[in-house]
């Protein structure tokens, strides 16, 4: 059984007062809050076995690396991946799509070529993109979505040319909500023998993930948005394609021998880790997956789709406000707009009855311009919010909408 | 009256309300009385950009006086204008310059006025003292 009781007390950030309300966190799709659990581990890492990882011949030096490592296996074990060695620590999104884009890029971009990514890419998924393509005289395309926040699978077919080099997509949009069919983008694409890039930034923590049954060629997300910290993320990539890509930075633990002369490098992962990796955050991402585990993937997916389902429909029922997106198959987060009010008007005003929700683009400016509007307010869930507090959000945005009828 | 008085007057409005959406609904309401910027102003020269929403300001000096207009595509931060333009519109450049602006902080909505929160307030309260500022200096000249 779902204990969201025993959940929630897991949370002690969600047993406060904002503005003398209980607080409501629906910014889940912006950071997740985080178990007791995972700062603790923290904290333990700090008081217990901080060390630098890595060819360290002392005891917490040695602690350190397993407890790194182990992290490494959990991710692989959580995401399916064949080999851990092919999974890289990094930031977290931004970083990943940036190391592919600098690495893939230098190995298989060339002038000519062409680069597919949706129109309803976070900007993490398309400014690297972009910058590659200028860098390379490469083109950027991008497959159309409808008004309901659907993808174009048609032109994304009819886009594909033997120029085509990368296809890079978002497994769950951020800002509309959409789970992408990535199954079918991906047997597409590599029906032409074109690998595939997906951003499971907002699907990791809600679905589970087996890149091997998937079939991708990369898979990134971050760690702060499934309750880890900040500053910790992965890249999963088939090793075929990890080998034949050059390294992305330059610095310590990337290196196999360094002469005045001549450098070689490291294997995987290490080639991509230049620098002291963020052992701590990557030790806690460990234990959020312990976590998740422990719960079940799937019962958060359930309890979330209830979440999801409900709050649709008692949205749907409140006069004056319209949710953007509504393709048939959503997870995570539901966009809205209020007639007659800003969405920076609707998340001040729900701020100040202890509701977090956000406003604005989300990192998706050309998705408000296809909808022709400045932004739009976002609940997003995670696994700790209950149905009364969409009960409560609800009641209030019954009021408010009404203020700016 | 002076702009003390105006922010004193503007603190009794507010303080009969004690839920915040009592207080909203005002701010709401305040913001169809604003004297909206004219059409010809209300473009790229005369914008503020926030990260948010975005506001537009002209300033005119007449007979001594600073009259300013504005407009904004939020509605509360319009509301939030208008009381700003209360205070401070149909005023000499040296009370404008010399003005303490507490009624904000006062009225709870301090917030809006955080460099984060990028609404293009914090901008604008520049650009009307700036304006005060430049009109001052004509008139001393």
């Amino acid at each position: 059984m779902y204990n969201i009781n025993s959940i929630r007390n897991d949370f002690p950030i969600l047993h406060q007062k904002i503005h003398n309300h209980d607080l409501v966190y629906f910014d889940n799709a912006a950071t997740t809050q985080k178990p007791q659990q995972v700062i603790d581990a923290i904290v333990h890492s700090y008081t217990k076995t901080n060390s630098n990882i890595h060819r360290g011949i002392h005891t917490l030096s040695q602690l350190s690396t397993n407890m790194y490592e182990k992290a490494r296996k959990q991710v692989q074990q959580f995401i399916h991946a064949p080999k851990s060695e092919e999974i890289i620590f990094t930031k977290g999104v931004t970083e990943s799509i940036n190391l592919i884009a600098h690495s893939f890029g230098e190995a298989f971009i060339k002038a000519g070529d062409e680069i597919i990514i949706s129109a309803m890419e976070h900007h993490s998924n398309m400014v690297p993109w972009h910058m590659l393509c200028e860098r390379k005289q490469a083109t950027l395309r991008f497959i159309p979505f409808n008004s309901d926040g659907v993808l174009d699978i048609e032109a994304f077919k009819n886009s594909i040319s033997e120029k085509t080099k990368l296809v890079s997509i978002v497994h769950i949009s951020n800002s509309l909500g959409t789970v992408n069919p990535i199954s079918e983008i991906i047997e597409i694409a590599h029906s032409h023998g074109i690998p595939v890039c997906i951003d499971g930034a907002q699907s990791i923590q809600h679905t589970p993930i087996d890149v091997q049954a998937l079939d991708c060629d990369f898979f990134v997300f971050s760690g702060h948005k499934m309750y880890a910290p900040t500053g910790i993320g992965v890249l999963w990539g088939k090793e075929s394609w990890l080998e034949k890509m050059p390294p992305y930075q330059g610095g310590g633990d990337m290196i196999e021998t360094v002469t005045l002369e001549k450098i070689t490098y490291n294997t995987l992962p290490f080639k991509f880790e230049a620098g002291t990796s963020n052992y701590v955050g990557a030790h806690a991402l460990g234990v959020a997956i312990d976590y998740i585990q422990h719960i079940g993937i799937q019962h958060i997916e359930t309890h979330e789709h209830s979440l999801m389902e409900y709050a649709t429909s008692k949205l749907q029922n409140i006069e004056g406000l319209s949710i953007i997106g509504n393709a048939p198959k959503k997870a995570g987060a539901i966009s809205f707009k209020v007639q007659g009010a800003h969405p920076a008007d609707i998340g001040q005003i729900l701020d100040k009855k202890g509701i977090a929700i956000r406003t604005g683009t989300h990192c998706t400016e050309p998705v408000m311009q296809f909808f022709n509007i400045p932004g739009t307010a976002r609940m997003s869930f995670g696994m700790y919010n209950t149905i009364s507090e969409i009960d409560y959000c609800c009641d209030v945005l019954n009021k408010v909408t009404r203020m700016f009828l | 009256m002076n702009i003390q008085d105006i922010q004193d007057q503007i603190i009794e409005e507010f303080s009969i309300y004690e839920d915040w959406l009592d207080k909203y609904q005002y701010i709401i309401d305040l913001s169809k009385d604003l004297p909206l910027i004219d059409d010809q102003y209300k473009k790229e020269n005369y914008v503020i950009k926030g990260c948010q929403s975005q506001v537009w300001l002209h300033a005119n000096f007449e007979n001594g006086k600073i009259l300013y207009t504005a407009d904004s595509d939020a509605v509360i931060t319009k509301g939030i204008i208008s009381l700003l333009i209360r205070v401070l519109s149909n005023q000499t450049p040296e009370d404008i310059l010399n003005c303490d602006l507490f009624f904000i902080e006062k009225i709870g909505l301090k917030e809006n006025l955080s460099p984060t929160r990028s609404n293009g307030l914090v901008a604008m309260i520049k650009q009307m003292k700036l304006y005060a500022m430049a009109c001052n200096y004509k008139q001393n000249q």
